[in-house]
């Protein structure tokens, strides 16, 4: 007993630890900077499928037996899958479950999956509710155009804030008392905050908020500096962003612009095409799974708090005229923990 | 001369629309029905048919100039039916565009694929 | 920490304002006002090669938007239509051009969802209010000339 801390933090004690990792990414990824380092990829966003939603449950079923490949686990082995996406009724993650028949935990956080499915899966290893949690999640460009804004060929510019849905997917496998793999050692839930912004070319702004707060309070809580932690990566925020989040961390007299990256700023290299960065669920997942997750493994990395962030709005709010709520939730991952 | 014209003004009717875009948070669909409201109502208040005189393709080509064919097929049917043009002359007089829309929309979408790469 | 208490709602969406990457209202106005007057000028060509057949003025009104709603429907098909888009701005949307590649691509990506449901539902979303509003308004103003001559 005794594993809640401060205002809205859990602290774990049996060292759930991600003891495996994969990512996918599509063409426009693997094109920028850290396309290297993405397990699986393909082009033309249909992956030899016949349409894109079946492309894009492809993604997030192979990363997911990828990230059980490398741990050496069978699905039977799985005691639970906790995935999501971005579709209506999460038919990505909820036809991956039915490929790998693993039970099946759906979750909606929108681009703030990851990091809710990395929080929910330590919890569930470190209570000993399970062996072994395979956490997923995708999104794909094509099947979120489709779905929340306009048709592909639809010829209507961009605004300078928006920003590039990622076609991409990650997985990984948590498994409690494992030494020597980074471990999940905090987890601090989100609160829905919005702040009135209704644009939703804007989510950066929409979203920054959200973040501030739980990176606060996380910090609060555990009561670390800023600079503890190597790195404090955001999910998508994007260019525009991010210096909100910044903007509003600083007034609060802290200084997290040193340590601080965003999955959306980094995975298109700051390619004007892609407006203020990417975004998406995958976006997160696949450079967590892809790159951040491996330089923890390689020791270049031993310290991140990972803060997916999601908005919470969906195509018929956005009609009523209704403004942005998004949410945060922050892991935090480390090495060298004691089991 | 009438090519100057016909770029003047439907450069000048698409720059205004580019405004509304940029400005205001209207979507280009809402923008598109602005404009085609606006055509039938200046036709309907005489301003639009000396554009049209002037401009040519100018003042057709851009989405006033749909409302444009609406109002006048409108007012050709009620001086030739009554009332009943009321409702018979708008979609007469643009059924060529309509019907073109509809056939060529469903043919291009029949043959093509969308593509996610830019 | 609640951010309610260090900043609120007014405030931030003012910072948002201020803070955004502008868009360059001369530049795309300049694109716009270029785009749209060059397809223009393609229909006043139109309305000649009309002249030229001997086509009467209502005939020459139906080639010249049939010819450039097919225009439009085709570059939208090849893919083109979206890249002009992105550089004209309402410079593609305002023309004839714009209201086909408005039909044409949201069927395109519902033909997975079958021709009845899929193409066929599809063709109207965005150009479907068009049409309602279009026509309405004919309407309304057919009655009042009608009423009042």
């Amino acid at each position: 007993m005794g594993k809640r801390i401060g205002h809205r933090t859990v602290k774990f004690t049996n060292a759930p630890a991600i003891i495996s990792f994969a990512s996918a990414a599509g063409e426009n990824e693997k094109k920028g900077p850290y396309g290297g380092y993405f397990d699986l990829t393909f082009d033309d966003g249909l992956w030899g499928e016949k349409t894109y939603e079946l492309a894009e449950r492809k993604m997030l079923t192979r990363v997911s037996q990828e990230a059980l490949k490398k741990a050496g686990l069978t699905p039977a082995d799985v005691s639970y899958m906790l995935a999501g996406d971005l579709l209506n009724q999460i038919i990505s993650s909820g036809f991956a479950a039915r490929a790998l028949e693993i039970p099946f935990i759906g979750l909606y956080g929108a681009c703030s999956t990851m990091a809710e499915s990395v929080m929910l899966g330590a919890m569930l290893a470190d209570g000993g509710y399970a062996l072994n949690v395979l956490c997923a999640t995708s999104s794909h460009f094509a099947t979120a155009e489709r779905q929340y804004r306009n048709p592909l060929e639809l010829g209507t510019p961009r605004t300078p804030t928006a920003q590039n849905t990622v076609t991409g997917a990650g997985a990984l496998v948590i498994s409690a008392q494992k030494a020597g793999f980074p471990a999940v050692t905090f987890a601090t839930a989100g609160r829905v905050i919005d702040l009135g912004i209704n644009d939703v070319s804007d989510l950066g702004a929409a979203m920054a908020p959200a973040a501030a707060e739980t990176i606060i309070t996380h910090l609060e809580d555990t009561d670390r500096g800023a600079d503890y932690y190597d790195y404090i990566i955001t999910g998508d925020l994007g260019t525009f962003g991010s210096e909100m989040l910044l903007r509003m961390i600083s007034g609060t007299g802290r200084d997290i612009s040193a340590n601080h990256r965003d999955c959306g700023v980094l995975i298109y290299g700051g390619d004007k095409k892609m407006g203020c960065g990417g975004s998406g669920c995958g976006c997160s997942a696949a450079m967590m799974c892809g790159y951040f997750l491996n330089e923890m493994k390689n020791g270049r990395i031993n310290r991140m708090l990972f803060t997916a962030t999601g908005a919470l709005h969906s195509p018929t709010s956005m009609l009523q005229n209704e403004t942005i709520p998004a949410i945060a939730h922050a892991v935090a991952i480390e090495n060298g923990s004691v089991v | 001369m009438n090519y100057l014209w016909a770029f003047a003004i439907g450069g000048a009717i698409c720059a205004a629309g580019q405004i509304l875009l940029s400005k205001t948070m209207m979507t280009p669909a809402r923008i598109l029905v602005l404009f085609v409201t606006l055509g039938v109502f200046l036709t309907a208040l005489g301003v639009y048919e000396p554009l049209a005189e002037l401009a040519g393709a100018g003042a057709q080509v851009p989405l006033t100039g749909f409302g444009y064919a609406l109002a006048k097929g409108t007012f050709k049917a009620v001086d030739e039916y009554g009332i009943m043009g009321a409702l018979t002359g708008g979609v007469t007089g643009t059924a060529g565009g309509i019907a073109a829309a509809v056939v060529f929309g469903y043919l291009v979408a029949l043959i093509f694929k969308p593509k996610v790469k830019k | 920490m609640d951010i309610k208490k260090s900043i609120d709602d007014k405030t931030y969406k003012r910072q948002v304002k201020q803070k955004e990457p502008k868009s360059r209202l001369l530049k795309e106005c300049a694109a716009a006002f270029l785009v749209g007057g060059l397809i223009c000028v393609l229909g006043e060509a139109l309305n000649d090669i009309g002249g030229c057949l001997k086509l009467d003025k209502q005939a020459t009104d139906v080639f010249r938007s049939t010819a450039l709603i097919f225009l439009g429907a085709l570059f939208t098909g090849i893919g083109w239509y979206d890249v002009l888009g992105k550089f004209a701005g309402a410079g593609s949307i305002v023309p004839i051009t714009g209201f086909a590649n408005s039909v044409v691509s949201p069927a395109l990506e519902y033909k997975w969802e079958g021709q009845v449901l899929g193409v066929g539902a599809k063709l109207f979303t965005i150009a479907g209010p068009v049409l309602v509003f279009g026509i309405i308004s004919a309407v309304l103003v057919g009655l009042i000339y009608c009423i009042f001559g």
